[in-house]
């Protein structure tokens, strides 16, 4: 038989390898080919080229803009003659009735100096503009005929926006709009603005060294509360906001672990001999896993109401079943031989356990729940955008205003610090528990030495 | 040392050390025992406090909601394949999300990875630098990015899906990495050797090597892809979750489709739960036979 087949085999051979060539190629080219038909398909679904019409630039320059600049309006009531300074133009930044920084002087003529030779004077019936290097711009706003704006000889430039009841200039010093009823300026400055001091505190404005000084002369307390009470930045609420999250990721993921670990001893082979309870098990497991975290979280709103409770129970929902899963692999590989030599001396149940399981499943069970804790943070702020507690639904409000992006940018910087450092501290937590994963790690370390051996 | 120089213990005192050492050791671990149960229990009054309803309430009425969902969804059980059919373009967007978002996420990270490994980093003084990239990629959730993308972009799948892979590049960049410094350096050196360039020696040398772990862990990431592109979705980001805020907000009366809708994504994410570990299975064991011919 074999001498037959022997006799085939060199058209056999040919056949079989320009097959395999054949399957290889089909696969090589082939399987990139479904890859760039699939991202085309998804390119097209996704709408990706109408993307740049909906993309709003203005929207992007106003975030950009506002992450690291902030502005202080100065508007005439035009009606009863008030003039109001507030930073952002909102009511906590307001500067109190008389008050005003350096660069405005109120008065019959307020006169509000942008530097670099621009200067708005808000008169009592005229708003003046002067530009360095075209001129200068009156305004008269008027009841009855709106804005009656005189401007130097020439062409309009692009920068001022003339109708009959809008005159809007905008410059490199600053903005000034004149409606019927109001005259406003902005100025924009760089920096975050009354990110420690609010305008009604005595400490706005003062240096660092003058805060020291007084805060030797024993008012570090009043000067602590202070920060902490800012209205503008409310640190306060945003350091509970982000004890909240890191509660939500600890009580989730501890308490998952300590649901889970009696309820893998049910699922493992060999500790649970009734066949239907674990297949029970299993598939509770499966469930409560494929329900996903979004699921549980709309549920559980609805009974507990927002807040951190909700999102730690969610966490503890979602994780039970794949703690329940690792553990229940983890206690089927343990070593049966320890558990004998524990009974051999004599061991209850419970002290075989407690001597002869668990020290065998540690490592894997503090492991799991450390890194977790890790990945329980990131889900803990998603979380908290949908059930509204902890820092996610600080950063959802900060974006949904659409104007407040400097607390946007600080929020996400928190977020990404709270993560890394929880990063940090699990993986560090983990090394000084777990004896074999600092073996690992040095193992890890060695290679790039050996690597350089070679050549 | 201290064996030589001192004289031997006799066996009495032997055993009252040892017993001290328990005593001690104990004592510690009952320590940090009550600090971690004084925790739980202060953390959980402290969320408790916090929460809008208290535990001992709610937890009468975790499934009044779903009961009623499953109430009403049955008595309207004629209605379901209908709805099934309505939102399964839903759930196709919501899948075309994670998976375009794995897949660039795949490439990136795939990158990353390679440029954060000793040997086959092209420039080993960026190193570091490129390793922070990929942590500070993995620590962002997606939600942020998402949302102010969704500012920047209007609503739909794009902001979801930059958002999604943004996270997958860093989390899978770390994973790659891992896998990378398993891999041999020596098909990337005779590559070398040939005057081939770094592209060549990546492609032709490491990623034939890695390449099933690298699968292996995209199709991990496609199966947590699935379950974040959902959440997005809840967050104005369309698909799957885009519908269930729709369905939960119109309340009662239209709870058969939040039933549909949650019908569906279950059943995805089994399924996709299920395939990917066969997948997986058949690829890790493809590489073991692999190594052994």
């Amino acid at each position: 038989m074999t001498v037959i087949d022997a006799d085939f085999s060199l058209a056999t051979l040919k056949q079989d390898m320009s097959d395999l060539f054949f399957k290889k190629k089909l696969f090589n080219f082939g399987l990139p080919a479904l890859l760039l038909a699939y991202l085309t398909y998804v390119f097209i679904a996704f709408d990706m080229p109408g993307l740049w019409d909906r993309a709003n630039l203005a929207n992007a320059r106003t975030l950009v803009s506002d992450t690291y600049s902030y502005k202080t309006h100065v508007s005439r009531d035009n009606r009863d003659a008030s003039v109001s300074i507030a930073i952002e133009g909102e009511r906590k930044g307001a500067y109190p009735e008389g008050g005003s920084p350096q660069w405005v002087s109120l008065g019959e003529v307020t006169v509000i100096d942008l530097e670099e030779g621009h200067q708005v004077r808000f008169g009592p019936e005229t708003v003046e503009y002067d530009i360095p290097g075209y001129g200068v711009v009156r305004a008269t706003p008027t009841r009855s005929k709106g804005v009656q704006a005189e401007l130097p000889a020439g062409e309009i430039p692009s920068w001022i926006s003339l109708s009959k009841n809008r005159l809007a200039i905008k410059t490199e010093a600053g903005r000034l709009t004149v409606t019927r009823n109001r005259s406003e300026v902005f100025r924009y400055f760089t920096g975050w603005e009354l990110f420690f001091f609010t305008l009604d505190s005595p400490y706005h404005g003062l240096g660092l060294g003058e805060l020291l000084e007084k805060a030797a002369s024993g008012e570090a307390g009043a000067i602590l509360q202070d920060i902490w009470t800012n209205k503008m930045w409310r640190h306060q609420d945003v350091a509970w906001a982000i004890a909240e999250t890191l509660l939500m990721a600890f009580l989730g993921t501890i308490g998952a672990g300590l649901v889970a670990l009696p309820l893998a001893f049910l699922a493992a082979r060999n500790f649970n001999p009734l066949g239907p309870l674990r297949f029970v098990m299993r598939r509770v497991f499966d469930f409560v896993r494929g329900v996903d975290s979004l699921i549980w979280t709309v549920v559980l709103a609805r009974a507990f109401g927002p807040g951190p409770l909700t999102g730690a129970l969610a966490i503890l929902v979602t994780d039970t079943g794949t703690f329940g899963k690792i553990f229940s692999e983890a206690l089927e590989n343990v070593d049966e031989k320890q558990i004998e030599g524990v009974t051999a001396t004599g061991a209850k149940p419970a002290q075989r356990y407690r001597f002869g399981v668990i020290p065998q499943i540690t490592p894997v069970l503090l492991s799991q729940l450390l890194y977790f804790l890790e990945s329980n943070t990131r889900s803990a702020t998603i979380i908290g955008a949908i059930t509204g507690g902890g820092i996610g639904l600080l950063l959802t409000q900060a974006i949904i205003t659409q104007k407040d992006w400097e607390e946007v940018a600080y929020y996400i910087g928190l977020i990404i610090f709270m993560v890394m450092l929880m990063d940090w501290l699990s993986g560090w937590l983990r090394r000084r528990l777990i004896k074999g994963e600092a073996g690992r790690k040095s193992r890890a370390e060695s290679k790039p030495g050996k690597a350089f051996l070679l050549p | 040392m201290a064996d030589m120089t001192a004289a031997p213990l006799s066996t009495e005192q032997i055993r009252d050390q040892y017993s001290e050492m328990v005593h001690r050791k104990r004592l510690y671990g009952g320590l940090l025992l009550v600090l971690f149960v004084a925790l739980m229990v202060a953390g959980f009054k402290t969320a408790d406090g916090r929460n809008a309803g208290s535990f001992g309430e709610g937890i009468t009425h975790v499934f009044d909601y779903p009961a009623e969902v499953l109430a009403e969804a049955s008595e309207k059980l004629s209605e379901m394949p209908a709805h099934l059919v309505h939102f399964f373009p839903a759930l196709i967007e919501t899948l075309n999300i994670a998976a375009a978002a794995t897949l660039v996420g795949v490439v990136f990270g795939t990158l990353l990875s390679l440029l954060a490994t000793h040997g086959m980093a092209p420039s080993p003084a960026l190193i570091p630098l490129f390793r922070r990239i990929s942590d500070i990629c993995r620590a962002i959730p997606e939600i942020v990015i998402a949302l102010v993308l969704i500012f920047l972009l209007g609503g739909g799948p794009v902001p979801a899906m930059i958002a999604i892979a943004i996270h997958t590049a860093g989390a899978l960049g770390k994973l790659f990495s891992e896998v990378n410094e398993n891999a041999s350096l020596k098909p990337v050196e005779g590559l070398e050797s040939v005057g081939s360039s770094w592209g060549q020696r990546m492609w032709l040398g490491v990623i034939p090597q890695v390449g099933p772990n690298y699968v292996s862990y995209a199709l991990l990431r496609f199966e947590i892809n699935i379950r974040a592109s959902a959440i997005l979705g809840f967050v104005g980001a369309g698909g799957i979750g885009y519908e269930l805020k729709n369905a939960m907000s119109w309340g009662q009366g239209r709870y058969d489709e939040a039933a549909a809708i949650f019908l569906l994504l279950f059943i995805t994410i089994v399924a996709v739960d299920q395939l990917s570990g066969l997948l997986r299975d058949r690829l890790i064991h493809g590489a073991k036979s692999g190594a052994n011919t």
